[in-house]
């Protein structure tokens, strides 16, 4: 070290150091970590999260936009709200996104609209998810005679025409949301199940979960706490990408009169509404549409930004 | 036969069926373990040689009820447990236990070393919370793992720590009898004596009893008492190390031992070595009687007829059989050994090109080769 060839060395050994200390640092994480680390640099995701940070403010203070401007949700304003023709208003200071066929405010349909949106988005989204995983989970590590039941089923289900079904159940019961996100769980689940056992089959073979066995861990320990962390990606992405889905099957449900009954404010029954009026009313069949289109393109791009950041090596869909 | 008998397999036999296609299922089946009986005695450890695909790692898999039997029976301290189901095994879980093969295969990569280690102990209901947090960090530190890498995954350890981590769930239940299957035959070779050295510490310490499964005969040699050489399926020698060793009798044992390397290249260029006729049969269809008999140099025509038993042969002691009818005596030299079966019954070699023979044949060359 004495000779003026040790000077570089001796950078290169600080380089060394800082390259140990650095690999210390990545070496703490986990890999949700490093998937956050990820999501932060996608700027289309980190945009589409904060659309869907904004979409459930505005649900969950649906109230405020009520009292702020004053209309209640189901109130019809006929001397305000309607023109002397009896159509609706266009925007203006008093009704900000117009008002509809019965003098009602827009802007705060849509925003009450956004709750049943996001709530059937969300629930059945997850009962559909929750079944799939459980009967895909089943199928995959089961095999035999309870994998040849499950894989019928899915194969029965994923051929049914889903709003010709919807439309019979619907005609037994009444319309709701309860029937609504039994529908969309209903047929929802055998495209998860089969992702799910698919994933299952490669699974199961692999040795720590005869490691499991050998244990003498039950069959339901290996599915949920060997197996199901395993294809926790997966369904997290399945997951988000279900979300808008589910919500425009929502909105269609309610559009063709199977979802939510009138007058419960919903953007699939707003769009119906505004059928025979948008040539008058251009507000009453946008301002909804947006709102819909909006959230949906943000679920979307956000579950696109989560495949990335959690499952690198997956190719674009 | 002091010490008490933890397990005993009695003729066991293992078929696969072979699938032929989706719908149809052929009447052919693989012959994985055809037969074999075998004694563990409290305390030691028997070895399992044998090449690839000849039945040690599926004997093993039915001895830990991994797998079911086609026919035979397993008793373990006594119970027969080889026709119950996995959720009657309870006790037995606990009490045999298996390492694995493949360090990276054998560990989940979504879970935490701590999880992976605790297992055990939450399977069978024997500690939590705190309890358990610190009886894994002792499993940890019997194994020569850092106790503070608790939280880290599999992944962030290299595949010596990792088969540490299999040895430390196998070990958490303080088993009775381990079957270890092929515990170092994926690591590094560097990193293989102290697995090995670990085993056979723990051993010590914990006063186990080991089924050590390997094809390397010189991994084996240095951890076990008593061995067992399978070929397709059958036993077809056994007895003490040391024994086997010195006197190995079956033409099969001679070959093996003469593939095993030495250290010193004198001693490995004075010896024989053996290369046997053609590759393992199909265990589809093994050949009849002696299944070594297609292979076999000293093959005569009664051992395509007559099964050989297991017995001692040539004044061995009694726990050193045989299944062999023409046993290879101490000296014997098996390069001028001719099989006696016509040829439709035995593998021919084809006629060596002049470069394998150069390789192969030659004993000069072949001493160069272990110089170089």
């Amino acid at each position: 070290m004495t000779n003026p060839g040790a000077l570089p060395t001796s950078e290169v050994l600080g380089e060394a150091i800082g390259d140990e200390a650095v690999a210390h640092v990545i070496e703490g994480r986990s890999t949700w970590q490093l998937a956050w680390a990820r999501f932060r640099k996608d700027r289309i995701a980190m945009v589409s999260a904060g659309v869907i940070v904004l979409v459930v403010l505005v649900a969950i203070f649906a109230p405020v936009f009520a009292s702020l401007t004053g209309h209640g949700v189901n109130e019809q304003f006929r001397q305000t709200g309607l023109n002397a023709y009896g159509l609706p208003e266009p925007p203006s200071g008093r009704f900000l996104l117009g008002s509809d066929d019965l003098g009602r405010d827009i802007l705060v349909r849509i925003a009450y609209g956004a709750r049943i949106s996001l709530f059937v988005g969300v629930v059945a989204t997850l009962l559909t998810v929750a079944i799939g995983a459980v009967l895909g989970l089943m199928a995959g590590y089961f095999g035999g005679i309870v994998d040849s039941v499950i894989a019928r089923l899915v194969d029965l289900v994923l051929s049914l025409p889903f709003l010709l079904f919807a439309i019979s159940l619907v005609s037994v019961t009444q319309p709701g949301l309860t029937i609504v996100i039994v529908v969309i769980g209903v047929f929802g689940w055998a495209a998860v199940a089969r992702i799910v056992r698919g994933q299952v089959l490669s699974i199961r073979e692999k040795e720590y979960i005869e490691a499991a066995r050998s244990l003498g861990a039950s069959a339901w320990r290996i599915m949920f706490v060997d197996i199901l962390p395993n294809v926790l990606t997966q369904l997290i992405v399945y997951t988000t990408l279900l979300i808008p889905i589910t919500i425009v099957l929502e909105a269609t449900l309610s559009y063709l009169g199977l979802g939510i009954p009138p007058p419960t404010a919903d953007w699939g029954q707003m769009i119906a509404e505004s059928q025979n009026l948008y040539q008058q009313a251009w507000w009453f069949l946008v301002f909804p549409s947006a709102a819909l289109l909006i959230t949906t393109l943000a679920f979307n791009l956000l579950g696109d930004g989560i495949r990335d950041a959690l499952d690198p090596g997956l190719a674009r869909l | 036969m002091s010490p008490e008998v933890l397990l005993r397999a009695v003729d066991v036999v293992k078929h696969f069926p072979v699938q032929s296609s989706q719908l149809r299922r052929s009447r052919e089946v693989v012959h994985a373990v055809d037969g074999v009986s075998l004694e563990i005695r409290q305390g030691e450890t028997v070895g399992l040689v044998g090449e690839t695909g000849c039945g040690k790692s599926t004997l093993a898999r039915c001895m830990a009820r991994l797998q079911d039997l086609t026919s035979g029976t397993i008793e373990f301290e006594g119970e027969d447990i080889s026709r119950r189901k996995p959720r009657q095994l309870g006790r037995i879980r606990r009490d045999m236990q298996m390492i694995f093969q493949d360090p990276y295969g054998s560990l989940n990569p979504k879970r935490r070393v701590g999880a992976i280690i605790g297992d055990p102990f939450a399977i069978h209901d024997i500690a939590d919370g705190k309890e358990r947090k610190r009886r894994v960090q002792e499993m940890m530190e019997l194994v020569g793992l850092n106790p503070e890498h608790y939280n880290r995954f599999p992944a962030e350890f290299s595949g010596g720590q990792r088969q540490r981590i299999g040895v430390a769930r196998a070990l958490a239940l303080k088993p009775k009898l381990v079957i270890c299957d092929e515990p170092v035959s994926a690591l590094d070779v560097s990193i293989r004596a102290q697995v090995l050295n670990l085993l056979v510490d723990l051993q010590k310490q914990l006063s186990l009893t080991y089924v050590f499964i390997s094809h390397d005969l010189s991994v084996v040699r240095h951890v076990s008492d008593r061995l067992l050489l399978m070929y397709l399926g059958k036993v077809v020698e056994s007895g003490q190390s040391r024994d086997l060793y010195a006197h190995p009798r079956h033409p099969y044992a001679n070959a093996l031992l003469s593939a095993v390397p030495l250290p010193d290249p004198r001693k490995a260029a004075e010896r024989e070595k053996i290369v046997l006729a053609g590759d393992v049969p199909s265990p589809i269809r093994p050949p009849v009687a002696c299944r070594f008999h297609p292979r076999c140099p000293k093959a005569q025509p009664r051992c395509a007829e007559v099964e050989p038993l297991l017995e001692p042969r040539l004044g061995d002691p009694v726990d050193h059989v045989t299944a062999c009818h023409f046993p290879v005596a101490d000296g014997e030299s098996l390069r001028s050994a001719q099989s006696s079966l016509p040829d439709d019954l035995r593998v021919i070699e084809p006629e060596p090109t002049p470069e394998t023979v150069d390789v192969v044949g030659s004993v000069g060359s072949s001493e160069e080769a272990d110089k170089s």
